[in-house]
């Protein structure tokens, strides 16, 4: 492919973590690098497995296709493949390939001078996924606390280990992520507007600048958090998100067992009432 | 100047996250965690315990020793005794043997005299308590010999309700309507909001036994068989009745939702646990227990006995369970007892019942 003619100052040598020069190339319009070749040995052979897997499964309905974590009574051991050690394997690749995309934004980072607010943001996703099928699992003790890798199967997954608490709706994590999850959309949803609005004036009139923008909003609420502020303000409400979520599963088991609307028996008990 | 603010602000945060980590850790549980798998690997269809929680309920659940056993020959009880209207047809040494038993298992420190009145004859009737004892074992034997579909060849004693108190631990009564604190503005809660123990401390309604285990009970399985609505007309209200009676059969049980269902559909008995079929049985076993047994005795009971709205002190699931997922962790008494399920008269089940092993 062939090079656009702004990319030229893009392609800065150096800054990588691992490799030094060895893997400091371009195929076409991606960088490489030591972490790009990483990246591609564990997706590739990851998703292989799960097709493998697929293929002696009952069936090839994508929905249906599920890859299922080993029975509790392996613990933390290896389970036979069939039995639930191609799940093991599949979560090596799938660590294995998110970590090297994470590090790989890290080199491009550095080739550009950039903060790291990508690759740190990435982290956060990727630390949801391994609290789940990691932290959670050794905490309870047994591999088969992870999820299955399946569109359906997961989603029942998520059913019933929310059924394991009765009421998930009452763990105070859940509430906190929930949160954030709704202020996150609230947010993006209002700066959307905002930037659409300002960008499609009538017909004849020039498009507007962020000093209207600001208006609005401190004519609408009393405030204007700006255009800078705005994209912090979504970054800390993404990432708050993800980071709740992450806690709200990894207390569910290794630090409550009982039903979630049960905890709440603190502030029912707090002497001022009780 | 500036220092000494810096250092009084640091200590009162340094109080402040002490505080809230203090708060946060008297609501937490810690590893290692117990589980148990219920369903295929994957599903998410796991027991869950706290092996330190459960090790007082290991104590409660200690099956007493049984008295040894006596001859079955002999005369009959309705032979040697007056006013014997069940259990007559067992030998005197098992009908004393018998109700050493029940004075054990339900009155320990009264004995006798908690239902036969001193300086009466044994045969006299004067005691609401023996009344109600009566009928108490010819509903254990029912439950022993109709209900073994819910029951197995486990089955039921006194004990498995009473554990040695006159009234069993868990029963439940009827609620007392709410009094409307205001009008209008607040509304009516709708018997719900009120963080009831009887519905693990959530929102939903607190007193949805009442439609399920006495007598004209609702349908449980309200939710629509077709993915979009074909009028089912259930309400909401419906549905948060069923997951009422749902929050107390896990407490009762000490389990969580997966113990019986795959929640994928709640409704579906295809992947569901064979649990669910034992627990179907149940609830209609303590529906006919409350109908059929316990609220034709209310009349017989005092006053005192009686819940708010003056119904009788009724069964659920957790008056046998008390918490654990079978009564007594699936010990059979009954074996030690056959007369109560009367499952021990023919020659070989006693030979049966007398060798086999006890857990």
């Amino acid at each position: 492919m062939a090079m656009l003619s702004f990319e030229r100052k893009y392609r800065v040598r150096g800054g990588t973590l691992v490799g030094g020069d060895l893997f400091d190339f371009w195929i076409g319009p991606f960088y490489v690098g030591f972490f790009g070749v990483t990246t591609m040995f564990f997706s590739i052979l990851g998703t292989a497995l799960i097709l493998w897997g697929a293929s002696q499964g009952p069936t090839w309905n994508l929905w249906q296709i599920s890859i299922a974590p080993p029975d509790l009574h392996y613990g933390l051991a290896l389970a036979p493949l069939a039995e639930g050690g191609l799940w093991q394997l599949i979560t090596v690749c799938a660590i294995g390939a998110f970590g090297s995309w994470a590090l790989r934004e890290v080199e491009i980072c550095r080739k550009l001078g950039m903060g790291y607010h990508v690759p740190f943001a990435f982290s956060f996703a990727i630390g949801a996924y391994v609290t789940l099928v990691v932290v959670r699992p050794v905490l309870l003790g047994a591999w088969g606390h992870g999820f299955p890798y399946g569109i359906f199967s997961h989603l029942d997954w998520v059913s019933n280990v929310g059924y394991q608490y009765l009421h998930f709706h009452y763990n105070p994590a859940h509430m906190i992520a929930i949160s954030f999850f709704f202020a996150c959309t609230f947010a993006l949803s209002l700066h959307g507007a905002l930037v659409l609005s300002a960008t499609n004036p009538p017909k004849g009139e020039a498009v507007k600048t962020p000093e209207h923008e600001d208006t609005f909003f401190r004519d609408t609420i009393g405030y204007s958090i700006g255009t800078l502020g705005i994209h912090r303000l979504g970054l800390f409400l993404a990432l708050a998100a993800v980071f709740w979520s992450a806690v709200c599963i990894v207390i569910s088991g290794p630090f409550w067992t009982r039903g979630w609307p049960e905890w709440w028996g603190w502030w029912l008990n707090l002497p001022i009432w009780s | 100047m500036m220092k000494a603010s810096s250092g009084f602000f640091r200590s009162i945060s340094i109080a402040a996250a002490a505080l809230a980590a203090s708060t946060l850790l008297t609501g937490c549980e810690r590893p290692p965690i117990d589980s148990v798998q219920h369903g295929f690997r994957g599903t998410g269809m796991v027991q869950v315990y706290n092996p330190r929680l459960l090790i007082p309920e290991t104590h409660k659940n200690v099956v007493p020793d049984p008295i040894p056993a006596v001859p079955s020959d002999g005369p009959r009880a309705r032979d040697a005794y007056k006013n014997v209207q069940v259990l007559g047809d067992v030998s005197v040494a098992e009908f004393t043997r018998l109700m050493v038993a029940i004075s054990q298992w339900v009155a320990p420190n009264e004995q006798c005299t908690y239902c036969h009145a001193p300086g009466e004859d044994f045969s006299s009737d004067s005691m609401y308590t023996k009344v109600v004892a009566r009928r108490m074992i010819q509903m254990t034997q029912a439950i022993n010999t109709r209900w073994t579909a819910h029951v197995a060849q486990t089955g039921v004693t006194c004990y498995t309700c009473h554990r040695g108190n006159h009234n069993p631990a868990e029963v439940w009564f009827k609620s007392a309507p709410q009094v409307q604190a205001t009008r209008g503005l607040l509304g009516n809660d709708a018997g719900q909001n009120r963080a009831s123990p009887n519905v693990g401390l959530s929102s939903l309604p607190y007193d949805a036994l009442r439609e399920y285990l006495s007598s004209n009970p609702q349908e449980i399985r309200n939710n629509g068989a077709t993915a979009l609505p074909t009028g089912n007309r259930s309400s909401i209200k419906q549905a948060e009745f069923t997951y009422s009676l749902m929050m107390h059969m896990s407490d009762g049980l000490g389990v969580n939702c997966t113990y019986c269902h795959n929640t994928q559909n709640f409704a579906k008995w295809d992947g569901a646990p064979p649990q669910r079929v034992t627990a179907w049985h149940g609830i209609r076993m303590a529906r006919e227990i409350n109908t059929g047994y316990i609220e034709p005795l209310t009349p017989v009971f005092p006053a005192g006995r009686l819940g708010p709205t003056g119904d009788v002190a009724k069964v659920n699931c957790a008056t046998c369970h008390q918490g654990a997922y079978k009564p007594l962790y699936g010990v059979s008494m009954l074996r030690d007892y056959p007369q109560l399920g009367r499952v021990g008269t023919a020659p070989a089940a006693t030979t049966a019942a007398a060798g086999g092993a006890r857990r």
